[in-house]
């Protein structure tokens, strides 16, 4: 953390997980998903903090309650489609509430830059008849962690915190406090609070329609939600990062700033919609407000100019709601007439991966994907995969397609997920595939970390977050206990090995297990063996079978149209070297 | 006064380590600051940009088409597709490195020929320097990046030169330390 003084530069997961030590939170956990992924890791650099990967949302969850049951100030954090995953403890903690403080992140990805959807996790707060905070920039991310422990406790509920990426991901100046003494709480047995019987719950379900008429009143008078004066022509009412947004666009307006917006503060709404003479509700894809706004019968502006999909920014709000603006839209120089080739993100050099996918393509088999850096394995030239939908879907999708296609699909159906994803939620669909007779072959990409999200320990690599020795995960023998008898494994570079072993998978009769393991080439304490590749060009015949391998390091050369090994990007590992037919591209042990 | 900065290049050639430098040097001059960046599915060889924003008080961490005031290129390509942000009479600073796409090097699509010119026939200004040429004479491709700050900071006259050795130290490990004070050096000597 670069610190000046008492001032510091930090992103919005990076305040985050400074608001919850400042609060005194004593413990956290989550599994990682982008945008929420730093949070937990900020978490972990404090000393106070036991915080922890867990396997998956749920887990995580329901081991953060029982940690505020038992008297910790805790924190989850989530992406939006995690919460999905750990939705049943999330409503039912909203009924038994809270012990010590509790506080639940939710990180969702408007833009979808790093998602497979854009589900706007506010309306699990209202489902769920939890308080929410809505932070606009870090400063607020962190005051709003603070703030949220303290609620947590003052009105016995769990309070969320609902981020988006560019809160998560952007960077701004925030002002820091010392961390607050948390007062000792014991664990009490309370049957009637921690037990949810229906004979209780129907009792706390009243309590929390109690708690939610106390929360309606609060808002309205509450440092978060804030009238800002200006010209009253046009009022406007956002949250959350459109009002940085909106502040740009319209410097002058009034604005009605909300930072607490379940429940709504309704006195507050209805003052400000009066003050003004065209009201506009701005918010990143639903009108999670500007329905409430509407029901209350107040007229106002919002979804029908501002745009529902995609990530909003200071020029979409401008353009959808120019008639209103009376700052001048910025000039801007001609644009580019140039075809600019799009640079998406591809599998590393090295990826213990690619090889995978090039044995799948040449078996042409039909792949149900998962959620990982493999999940490229969809694009060109890979073209290995068929379904992609959530965490540990692979398995059971196959399962399903099993069941619809019968003898027509079998031989040629493969399920592909990494070790942490299987971990995550693989597992429970393995032990069903088996139950339920499917004979799909499932493949587990271990490469000894969760990659995508940026390099965190899981239970198969054997260390904690905090960077601890722990016990390993026994892959091959989880895949045993789910009553899988055929678990074979492989090393993703030996190609033969990987085809033969398919094969043989395929065929059986029962469901196969194939673990593919190899570390991910860019972690730190990996060190392959290196063995030069070069190539000679006069016998490339240019017949392309290194360009499906999808290798950044191989290029076509402009000029002769035969390959090209770019020296600078390739890391030896030999794949194209064992794929070339004539010969060209050849690997020896060098230093 | 607002300064707008966009940083670009492709992902490994430490576009976000500069752009934390720059946001660091902007706060310990006096600034409000704001940074934006998108990092998620696997960066490498993706495209990659970050968003610096600094003044007496910012609000949106994203800069606006138009309103650009330098953009920091560390690509060509990349220079060009994000050229589109500045403002008229805006100034890109372009590192001249070619790095082919996935869709070129595969064969699928063509990378744009003359791209300096280009750039010089939009209405703003262009610096072209052979920062990835200097970082290797240095001895480490990877202290482009300070290379191309030291460049920038030449070109920003509201952050004070002594501020960026000063930011380097707190931010670059000790071994690196000197090769990046170099590197800066090096950089706002270039131009």
């Amino acid at each position: 953390m670069m610190q000046s003084g008492n001032r510091a530069f930090l992103s919005g997961n990076a305040a985050i997980a400074r608001g919850a030590w400042e609060a005194g939170v004593r413990f956290a956990s989550a599994y990682p998903g982008t945008p929420s992924t730093e949070i937990l890791e900020y978490c972990g650099t404090y000393d106070e903090i036991d915080a922890q990967w867990s396997v998956n949302e749920k887990t995580a969850m329901e081991t953060v309650i029982g940690a505020c049951y038992a008297g910790a100030r805790s924190l989850c954090a989530q992406k939006h489609v995690g919460l999905n995953v750990a939705a049943d403890p999330f409503f039912t903690v909203s009924y038994t509430g809270v012990n010590a403080g509790l506080v639940i992140v939710s990180a969702d990805d408007p833009g979808m830059h790093s998602s497979q959807n854009e589900q706007d996790n506010r309306f699990y707060a209202r489902m769920a008849k939890m308080p929410l905070f809505e932070p606009s920039n870090s400063q607020e991310a962190k005051d709003m962690t603070v703030a949220a422990i303290k609620m947590s406790e003052e009105y016995d509920t769990p309070v969320m915190l609902r981020c988006t990426t560019r809160i998560s991901h952007s960077e701004g100046i925030v002002e820091l406090k010392e961390r607050a003494q948390a007062p000792e709480r014991q664990f009490e047995r309370k049957m009637e609070k921690y037990c949810v019987l229906p004979h209780n719950a129907r009792k706390l379900h009243v309590k929390v329609e109690e708690r939610l008429e106390k929360l309606a009143k609060v808002g309205s008078d509450c440092e978060w939600n804030r009238i800002e004066d200006g010209d009253k022509k046009v009022g406007i009412i956002s949250s959350g990062i459109s009002y940085s947004y909106a502040r740009e666009v319209f410097p002058d307006a009034a604005f009605l700033k909300l930072g607490f917006t379940n429940p709504l503060p309704t006195e507050l709404i209805k003052k400000f919609a009066q003050m003004v003479e065209t009201l506009i509700v701005i918010e990143e894809n639903d009108p999670f407000i500007e329905t409430e706004v509407r029901a209350m019968g107040i007229k106002c502006i919002g979804k029908d100019k501002i745009p529902v999909c995609g990530e909003l920014n200071p020029d979409i709000i401008h353009a959808s709601l120019a008639e209103f603006v009376t700052r001048k839209t910025p000039e801007t120089i001609e644009k580019t007439k140039e075809e600019i080739p799009v640079r998406p993100p591809v599998l590393c050099p090295g990826c213990p991966h690619r090889g995978v996918f090039f044995v799948l393509r040449k078996l042409d088999c039909t792949v149900t994907g998962d959620i990982g850096c493999y999940s490229l394995g969809a694009f060109a030239p890979h073209n290995a995969m068929h379904t992609i939908v959530c965490m540990g879907a692979s398995v059971t999708n196959a399962l399903g397609i099993e069941k619809a296609m019968k003898e027509k699909i079998h031989g040629k159906l493969v399920a592909v997920l990494g070790e942490s994803t299987f971990i995550h939620s693989g597992i429970t669909g393995l032990i069903d595939t088996v139950y339920n007779k499917g004979r799909h072959v499932t493949m587990v990409l271990d490469n000894s970390i969760t990659a995508m999200t940026g390099h965190q320990p899981n239970p198969a690599n054997g260390k904690t977050l905090k960077g601890q020795d722990t016990k390993t995960l026994d892959l091959e023998a989880m895949a045993k206990a789910c009553g899988v008898t055929n678990v074979h494994t492989v090393d993703p570079f030996d190609l033969k090995q990987v085809e033969a072993t398919l094969k043989t998978a395929l065929n059986d009769e029962e469901p196969s297990v194939i673990i593919a393991r190899r570390p991910c080439f860019l972690l730190k304490n990996y060190k392959p063996e290196i063995k030069l590749v070069s190539i000679n060009r006069d016998k490339c015949v240019k017949c392309g079978i290194c360009w499906k391998l999808g290798c950044p390091a191989i290029e076509v050369s402009p000029e002769d149209g035969r390959t090209v090994i770019n020296a600078t990007l390739c890391v030896h590992c030999g794949l194209c070297a064992a794929v070339c037919r004539p010969g060209a591209i050849t690997q020896e042990k060098g230093e | 006064m607002t300064t707008n900065i966009l940083l670009c290049g492709v992902g490994g050639q430490g576009t976000l380590l500069a752009s934390n430098l720059l946001a660091e040097c902007a706060m310990e001059a006096g600034n409000d600051v704001k940074k934006s960046e998108i990092h998620g599915m696997a960066q490498r060889g993706g495209s990659v940009v970050s968003h610096v924003r600094f003044g007496e008080k910012i609000d949106s961490p994203v800069i606006r088409k138009g309103e650009c005031d330098i953009l920091l290129a560390f690509e060509q390509l990349e220079a060009l597709r994000w050229s589109e942000f500045l403002r008229p009479n805006g100034l890109v600073i372009c590192n001249a490195q070619n790095i082919l796409p996935m869709s070129v090097s595969a064969g699928n699509a063509v990378y744009p020929k003359n791209i300096l010119e280009k750039l010089g026939s939009l209405s703003i200004e262009t610096i072209s320097v052979d920062a990835i040429g200097k970082a290797k004479e240095l001895g480490n491709q990877k202290c482009l990046n300070v290379v191309l700050l030291g460049v920038l900071a030449r070109k920003l006259t509201n952050i004070d030169k002594d501020i960026w050795p000063k930011m380097i130290e707190k931010r670059v490990p000790a071994k690196f330390l000197e090769l990046n004070k170099k590197a800066f050096e090096s950089g706002w000597n270039l131009i």
